[in-house]
């Protein structure tokens, strides 16, 4: 498996990013902040306006280094994607798939799988942890409903009822989410899912945490050869990189969510780390997302079992084992994609 | 893994100013400078590989010289730095 290489965040609205013989130059009103040689990187993440020269994009693009422009919350504004390479004969196989909603459908129905498997994965562990701050019976009946779920959407053939199938699931773990909050309940209470904007301080981390996902998936999707804009659950739709959330929605759960349980449960971060628009929104401080940014990396270096590989890997690279499996199945080397169930 | 570089370019004619141009250059594509001609590359073993070619190529075999010390994968550990200008860790999270 490939190495992990790391992530650079630019978080100031005021630094520009310029290319130097291989190296990426921070600029900070002619300040020099950092340099930084360019093969030790994955992807740039820049956060607010800050610019980037073309020739810093034009050697990113070639090196597979992905720059994503982020606004200063987070949502995402763009990505810098270079001539198209890769598999010629992946992509349109890939294409062709997906305009059939029936072959689409059994594809989509391994990432909802993937996707309530390591959900129920959650839950069930919750049970095991923390039997006495949790309502036991409540997990238990939810976790076979889960179960049940799975019995039908492995036979499911049909998009529309699959989305039907994990919207029930989401319901149901959703509904659960709240209790496994165990610190600072006051401050972090999970009602339901808000976005643009999320209105609370869960939904705030949650989304945020949703967003690095995508960027990552999509960016690991455009290595193994493939089209992240193009995808089997999600339909196309311009500018959305439908492939990158089909094959984010099993890393949802143990990646995202866990990261962000993890943060309020550890305590890293507090009630003092978010404020409030007048519109209702809330936002995170600056020091809040650099202390979230440090989290996230480290998480992302931390080691795994890959379930179907076996092999050792950095968590970050998830996603990119993901990608290299669906390649595989698409080029008919597997009969079926391979979820990545977690156990 | 972690190389150290460290090298020693006769100034002493033009030329000789003109390599030790070029090799500071050569190795800060590669890695981060933490001294006046000690460089810190965190390269894997193709990127050594070509980054030594790179830099054999442009000394002078008779006046210069060019030393790398590997300090493979557990550097963490056989660093240590006093003083001024301390290095970035560019495995740890990068955030500015």
């Amino acid at each position: 498996m490939k190495k992990l290489l790391n992530t650079l965040y630019v978080t100031q609205p005021d630094v520009y990013l310029a290319l130097d013989g291989g190296n990426v130059v921070l600029l900070k009103d002619e300040e020099r902040l950092g340099r930084l040689p360019l093969h030790n990187l994955e992807s740039i993440i820049s956060f607010g306006y800050t610019g980037a020269s073309p020739a810093l994009m034009g050697y990113c693009a070639d090196h597979n280094i992905s720059i994503v422009f982020l606004t200063m919350n987070g949502r995402f504004l763009a990505r810098v994607v270079g001539e198209s390479r890769g598999n010629v004969v992946l992509r349109k196989k890939q294409y062709r798939l997906s305009d059939n909603e029936n072959s689409s459908a059994k594809v989509a129905r391994n990432f909802i799988m993937g996707k309530v498997y390591n959900q129920k994965w959650m839950i069930e562990r919750m049970t095991r942890e923390h039997p006495l701050r949790i309502d036991v019976e409540q997990f238990k009946k939810i976790s076979q409903h889960l179960s049940a779920l799975m019995v039908d959407i492995h036979a499911c053939e049909d998009l529309e009822r699959l989305r039907g199938l994990e919207g029930q699931a989401a319901i149901s773990y959703n509904r659960l989410f709240n209790q496994m909050i165990l610190q600072q309940k006051e401050d972090f209470y999970f009602h339901h899912r808000s976005r643009r904007p999320p209105m609370d301080n869960v939904n705030t981390m949650l989304s945020f945490a949703y967003t690095l996902l995508a960027n990552d998936t999509a960016a690991a999707l455009e290595t193994v050869g493939l089209d992240a804009y193009v995808g089997f659950l999600h339909r196309d739709r311009p500018g959305r990189a439908s492939l990158a959330l089909d094959v984010m929605e099993e890393l949802r759960g143990i990646f995202a969510d866990r990261f962000v349980l993890s943060l309020i449960n550890r305590r890293v971060i507090g009630p003092l780390d978010f404020y409030k628009k007048e519109n209702g929104a809330v936002l995170m401080t600056d020091e809040a997302r650099k202390k979230f940014l440090e989290a996230w990396q480290n998480r992302k270096q931390e080691k795994i079992t890959h379930p179907f590989l076996g092999e050792r890997m950095s968590w970050g690279l998830a996603p990119h084992a993901q990608a290299l499996l669906l390649a595989r199945y698409l080029r008919g080397d597997l009969d079926q994609y391979p979820p990545f169930l977690w156990k | 893994m972690l190389i150290l570089i460290t090298y020693d370019v006769s100034t002493v004619d033009k030329a000789g100013r003109r390599r030790l141009r070029h090799v500071a250059k050569a190795c800060q594509k590669y890695g981060q400078r933490v001294q006046n001609s000690v460089f810190e590359c965190i390269v894997d073993a193709t990127q050594f590989t070509k980054l030594k070619m790179e830099l054999v190529n442009l000394i002078d075999m008779e006046v210069d010289s060019l030393r790398f010390y590997r300090l493979g994968n557990n550097h963490k550990s056989k660093v240590e730095h006093f003083g001024v200008k301390e290095s970035m860790d560019l495995e740890g999270p990068l955030i500015f």
